[in-house]
């Protein structure tokens, strides 16, 4: 026989095993309860009449448990699939549990009202993007760390990158921008050098003016004889204020402007000493290059 | 046994009297002697080799390795010991050194070439991909593939820089500083867009590229490089990101358009990924802003700079390091836009099978 009463005092005084206890709230866990609540109307086992909504893979069922069954624990729940149409399952739920208790009937359609809410939900958010969490292996990314603080280590990147800003200044990328193709001028420095030398060991005396000509195509010097120079570059007298404008000229202040030099004209920088002097025989000349 | 014991005390009690000498010379002993038990021990030794010699049996002195300096149990004698090692095997080393020396420079011009240390780089397994500058087949195959539009300057890279849902504020500054660094480029925030629609959107604006920074307990941790017509998508991880504000002294950068270097993408696949980085780029650097972006690859991790520099004569330059640097490696490659369900992987990065030896390396 059923007797619920008995059932109710039993398990609510006693243990059940599908009952869990917080600190204000009892729940019950059985998986055919109404609600999730551990009470003596809602309680399933303390219930000979009792009326569920569950779904299973998005189908909603009306599971019904009658009296007549309770010694058919195999055949105890009826089972009612509930139709898709919102209203119409509603209506199937009133047909189903009609003349049950209302507090049943009621339980039922809330149910059924959250779990068709909660469906909504989830066909909603599996369309949207979904985030997937991709575990990190805590030694893989150890590993990883050191890995990368190697190939920091061996990369030497800023002087890689100098390397490269270099090769590309070499290959003329810059243009004229930073004057400073160096190479292709010490070059031609280098071979200035070398014919001016020979020419200065053959004619050392003679032909100053042919001497001076070709030195100064080739590189800015300080000469001794200023005012002999003068005298016999007139001529050259623009070729040395071109070179004076072109090169890099913070380090000779002195040969700025030699062309069209008149005594007492200043030169727009640096401090050069004048020094006259009379005509005497051309003296021995005595180049002294600069070391750049 | 107890007794056995107590005979074997007896006998190394009487052996160590006969090395340490009569009792009263104990007393004697301050800490520099202490190394004379050693040597006292060698007379027993060469003793007991008289007699072996003497027998059939002939061990070299030498052969007899000398006790080992950890069986030492007195601390300071044992770093004393070691130290007095340390110095002899250093002494050594440089000896060694210098001989070698003498002798390259005995032989001149004969003398062997000059060993090369064994680096990673060095042993780095053969790559089939490797590409060849002058290989037709790469030429041709780069003259049509996505980027090819960019390098005959039919298209000006256009850039939408976005993140991850609700950025934090590192994520918000890394955005800010990308954005600065990139000319030509828009921070967008995502509000909860989904990427392929983000591509729909940015296609009809115009955009040719697209970088989304994925964010992870408040750090960047992820980009995403998307090219845009139909371009491919890389994915990279990113590590050790350092803003602006956090590098020393680091001045501001200005609008100019910077320089491109790209260092060590020498496979197909560093390639393309080389070209993708290029791309975001426009295609004419102001020089006058002197400012250089480099992405350096170094056994497959990415390392970006920004730097200004300065050439302070024909062989030397400065460097000032702007704007942001981190590291990227590269997770996989897709071909087409966007897609992780149905999108083609060209390269997809699997630990197992990838990360099996030291020296390989795919980019």
């Amino acid at each position: 026989m059923q007797h619920d009463d008995v059932i109710w005092s039993v398990i609510n005084k006693g243990f059940c095993s599908f009952k869990v206890k917080t600190k204000s709230q009892k729940f019950c866990r059985n998986e055919y309860s109404l609600t999730g609540l551990c009470n003596r109307g809602s309680c399933p086992l303390a219930n000979s009449q009792y009326a569920t909504v569950r779904e299973e893979k998005g189908v909603c069922f009306l599971y019904m448990k009658t009296i007549e069954r309770a010694a058919f624990p195999g055949r105890l729940w009826e089972k009612v699939k509930l139709s898709r149409n919102y209203e119409k399952a509603l209506q199937q739920i009133s047909d189903n549990l009609i003349y049950w208790p209302y507090f049943i009937r009621q339980k039922c359609k809330q149910r059924f009202t959250k779990i068709t809410q909660y469906l909504i939900r989830m066909r909603k958010l599996t369309l949207k993007r979904q985030k997937k969490l991709v575990p990190l292996s805590r030694k893989v990314e150890k590993r990883e760390r050191r890995k990368e603080q190697k190939a920091l280590v061996a990369a030497q990147v800023e002087n890689a990158i100098e390397k490269e800003l270099l090769e590309r200044l070499k290959q003329g990328t810059y243009g004229d921008i930073y004057n400073i193709s160096q190479t292709a001028f010490d070059k031609a420095l280098e071979e200035e050098e070398v014919s001016s030398e020979s020419e200065a060991e053959d004619e050392k005396e003679g032909e100053l003016e042919e001497e001076m000509e070709e030195e100064s195509e080739a590189e800015v010097e300080y000469v001794e004889d200023f005012e002999e120079s003068d005298i016999s570059d007139i001529e050259d007298g623009d070729k040395f204020a071109e070179e004076s404008t072109d090169e890099e000229d913070k380090d000779e202040d002195g040969e700025k402007g030699k062309g069209k030099w008149k005594p007492g004209m200043r030169r727009k920088r640096g401090k050069v000493e004048i020094e006259y002097e009379e005509e005497r025989e051309p003296a021995k000349r005595q180049t002294v290059r600069l070391q750049q | 046994m107890f007794y056995c014991v107590y005979s074997t005390f007896i006998s190394t009690f009487y052996d160590l009297s006969k090395i340490l000498g009569p009792p009263t010379s104990w007393f004697i002993l301050s800490f520099p002697k202490m190394a004379t038990p050693k040597k006292k021990k060698m007379p027993v030794q060469e003793e007991i080799q008289d007699v072996d010699n003497d027998s059939a049996m002939a061990v070299p002195s030498s052969a007899i390795p000398p006790p080992n300096i950890s069986s030492i149990k007195n601390k300071m004698r044992r770093t004393h010991e070691f130290i007095k090692l340390k110095r002899q095997r250093r002494k050594e080393k440089k000896e060694l050194q210098k001989k070698r020396k003498r002798e390259t420079e005995a032989l001149g011009d004969e003398a062997p070439p000059k060993k090369v240390p064994k680096t990673i780089e060095n042993m780095r397994v053969f790559d089939e991909t490797m590409v060849d500058p002058q290989d037709e087949e790469v030429l041709h195959d780069e003259a049509h593939d996505e980027m090819a539009s960019y390098f005959s300057r039919d298209t000006r890279p256009k850039v939408l820089i976005t993140s991850s849902d609700r950025p934090r504020s590192t994520t918000t500054r890394f955005l800010k500083e990308l954005g600065q660094c990139i000319p030509n480029s828009e921070i967008y925030y995502r509000r909860g867009l989904d990427i392929k629609k983000v591509i729909t959107q940015a296609l009809a604006k115009e955009f040719t590229d697209i970088i989304v920074i994925n964010e992870d307990r408040r750090k960047p941790n992820g980009l995403l490089l998307c090219h845009l017509p139909d371009g491919p998508t890389a994915h990279f991880k990113i590590s050790n990101v350092k803003l602006h504000d956090e590098i020393k002294r680091a001045p501001k950068s200005t609008e100019h358009y910077p320089e491109v270097i790209l260092n060590n993408f020498n496979t197909r696949l560093g390639h393309t990924v080389g070209r993708m980085f290029a791309a975001l780029f426009p295609h004419d650097p102001q020089f006058s802003g002197r400012q250089a972006v480099t992405f350096h690859n170094q056994r497959d991790f990415i390392f970006f700079r920004h730097h200004r520099y300065l050439f302070k004569n024909n062989k030397r330059v400065g460097l000032n390091e702007l704007g942001p640097r981190f590291t990227l490696k590269l997770r996989s490659l897709q071909k087409g836009t966007f897609d992780s369900k149905f999108g083609e992987y060209e390269w997809v990065h699997k630990r197992h099978e990838m990360d099996t030896s030291r020296r390989k390396f795919f980019l």
